[in-house]
């Protein structure tokens, strides 16, 4: 897919956001952002602090209104549909959240079945089987029972995952599920979002921070300056030196690694670099 | 979880029959259960039961029940542990009200004191989420929570100089000030249980939805749930239980802080079984302390609320202890 396709917004795409001007009160953070999200692929929005990627996300989960334009799931405007129908389709796991004190794993995984029960909320045996397939899932089931706040913060990370499964909606928004993790920690999180969409065949739009991860992962990186796209499209076609200039204003050298075929992004850090010649002069 | 529920619905019905037959004349309990299953309009002790002790074992239930839900949902609804029924002004609002109609027109206003602090509480309520509506950012748990503590410190100070400039003639209130039981008549019961029960019920059926709340706005609105409505029905239910609760028993403090947690030690932290599980631990309370505060000192009684702190703080300090261990 080129950059101009998603510029120009697939219109069979289940989710896209369309024209979106958005932000908090008397600050506007997004203008005129456009993006279809590729159905049944990992797209990951990168971008420097305050860039909107997190204000697209939650623009596009229908958590945050846009001032124009609008956000349309099967060609529905999100923002007017039945909050409790789009949480059928859209899963979203915001930033850091933080579980009530000594809530239980399985009980946090049980919430995520609200859009599928009804008034008098009876549990029914497809609950309990989509939160036993989504503790399996997200690798939690073996402590269902502990509580949450008492788990590693990777573990916690995937009982939020394996809540959002629960939900079992095709579409999943996840807003930077690795900050805060070490790094087996996220290549772990990140090998089962992959595996969500290239095996499970979710759509998943993941907002994150660490840029040669996201190049691993992404099918599709959106990168985001002042709220603005500045490119989208598959990672050896955008993931370049010069576009991390223009978007980070970063100095790095991006290689493709031989073996694995896997991008590095190698930061030129100066002070770094004086000091390893030194040495080794 | 479903014996627990059996025990606390035997320990209600025990605790309710023991509340009925202990008193100034001790009942045996097989009169009690004699009594309410076949009034026998001639026998004197079933017409003490039915006429003094039935109604105040009602309003036992009915309070202790009523705080206990309140207190756990404005728990969830501010994710403040220490939240209480109080929080928004209610207490305050209603004992400003009661020693205000008292100081203006005298004692002959006792009689009216149920209705004039659920009023009181009500009006504060109002007022409160008035005053949070003006602030930046609106009526959010915070600005509510503040407001209401502002408001509850004002209204308790007006209340303390009243009290000092009249000490003579507060000594009737000062009772239905720590909160008590007495003297409370089932027509006052008639009119505050039916917004109870309707509250109650909208409570339990609101409460797997607290949970959610309890992750957090984004966590609870990505699940489908509109969070500003949910709030606010949320208020109404606690404003209206509490209200209702002080007309009965007048500002009782402690069992809406803390029955909460005793329900969360045995249950865990869903409030889908925190509230239900609430009502029941705070009916059987109520009724114990109450049982308490009627034959401590006999021929005396002890105002419920002093009891309630009084045995409620080291029952508590023993189930956490326990639960630590």
């Amino acid at each position: 897919m080129t950059e101009g396709q998603l510029a120009a917004g697939r219109t069979n795409a289940r989710l896209r956001a369309a024209s979106v001007s958005a932000g908090y009160a008397a600050t506007p953070i997004l203008s005129d952002v456009s993006l279809s999200v590729p159905d049944g692929q990992l797209t990951a929005l990168i971008g420097p602090n305050g860039s909107g990627k997190s204000t697209l996300l939650k623009t596009m989960a229908r958590i945050l209104a846009p001032e124009r334009g609008s956000v349309l799931l099967d060609g529905k405007a999100i923002h007017q549909s039945r909050t409790k129908d789009v949480a059928r389709s859209l899963g979203l796991l915001p930033q850091g959240p933080v579980p009530p004190e000594g809530l239980t794993v399985r009980e946090l995984v049980a919430q995520g079945r609200f859009p599928h029960q009804g008034l008098l909320q009876q549990w029914t045996a497809e609950d309990a089987a989509a939160v036993g397939q989504a503790l399996a899932t997200a690798g939690v089931a073996d402590f269902a029972d502990r509580a949450v706040d008492s788990l590693s913060g990777g573990q916690r990370q995937r009982c939020w995952i394996a809540m959002v499964l629960a939900q079992q909606t095709p579409i999943l928004l996840l807003d930077e599920p690795t900050t805060f993790l070490d790094l087996k920690v996220q290549v772990d999180l990140m090998e089962m979002l992959a595996d969500l969409a290239h095996t499970g065949g979710r759509t998943l739009v993941v907002v994150l921070h660490d840029l040669s991860l996201a190049a691993s992962y992404a099918d599709t990186l959106v990168m985001l300056r002042d709220g603005r796209i500045v490119c989208a499209g598959a990672p050896h076609e955008v993931f370049t030196a010069e576009r991390l200039k223009a978007v980070f204003d970063l100095d790095a050298r991006v290689s493709w690694d031989a073996e694995t075929g896997l991008p590095v992004c190698l930061p030129l850090a100066p002070q770094a670099q004086r000091r390893r010649r030194t040495r080794a002069a | 979880m479903a014996l627990l529920l059996m025990a606390l619905a035997g320990a209600i019905c025990l605790l309710f029959a023991l509340h009925i037959a202990v008193g100034a004349k001790p009942l045996p309990l097989g009169t009690v259960i004699e009594a309410l299953l076949a009034r026998d309009p001639k026998a004197f002790d079933h017409s003490i039961i039915w006429d003094l002790r039935l109604p105040r074992a009602l309003i036992a239930i009915t309070v202790g029940a009523a705080l206990a839900v309140s207190g756990a949902l404005m728990q969830g609804v501010t994710r403040n542990p220490l939240a209480d029924p109080g929080l928004l002004g209610l207490m305050a609002g209603a004992s400003f009200a009661v020693v205000m109609t008292s100081l203006v027109f005298g004692p002959a206003m006792t009689n009216w004191a149920p209705w004039i602090a659920a009023l009181g509480a009500f009006v504060t309520a109002l007022a409160v989420y008035a005053v949070a509506h003006w602030t930046p950012g609106g009526p959010t748990p915070l600005t509510l929570t503040l407001t209401g503590a502002v408001i509850s410190a004002f209204l308790a100070a007006l209340v303390s100089i009243v009290h000092l400039l009249n000490e003579d003639s507060f000594d009737n209130l000062r009772v239905w000030l720590s909160g008590s039981l007495s003297g409370r008549s089932l027509e006052t019961l008639g009119v505050t249980a039916p917004p109870i029960i309707v509250a109650l019920l909208l409570g339990l059926a609101l409460a797997p939805r607290v949970t959610a709340l309890a992750m957090g706005d984004e966590v609870a609105k990505g699940l489908g749930i509109k969070t500003g409505p949910l709030k606010l029905q949320l208020l109404v239910v606690v404003v209206v239980l509490t209200s209702s609760a002080v007309a009965l028993a007048g500002p009782l403090g402690f069992v809406g802080l803390v029955i909460p947690h005793v329900a969360r030690l045995l249950v865990g932290s869903d409030y889908r079984w925190i509230v239900p599980f609430s009502a029941l631990i705070g009916a059987a309370f109520l009724l114990g302390t109450d049982t308490l505060a009627r034959i401590a000192i006999p021929p005396r009684e002890i105002s419920t609320g002093i009891i309630t702190a009084m045995v409620g703080a080291p029952v508590f300090i023993q189930l956490v202890r326990m639960r630590a261990r």
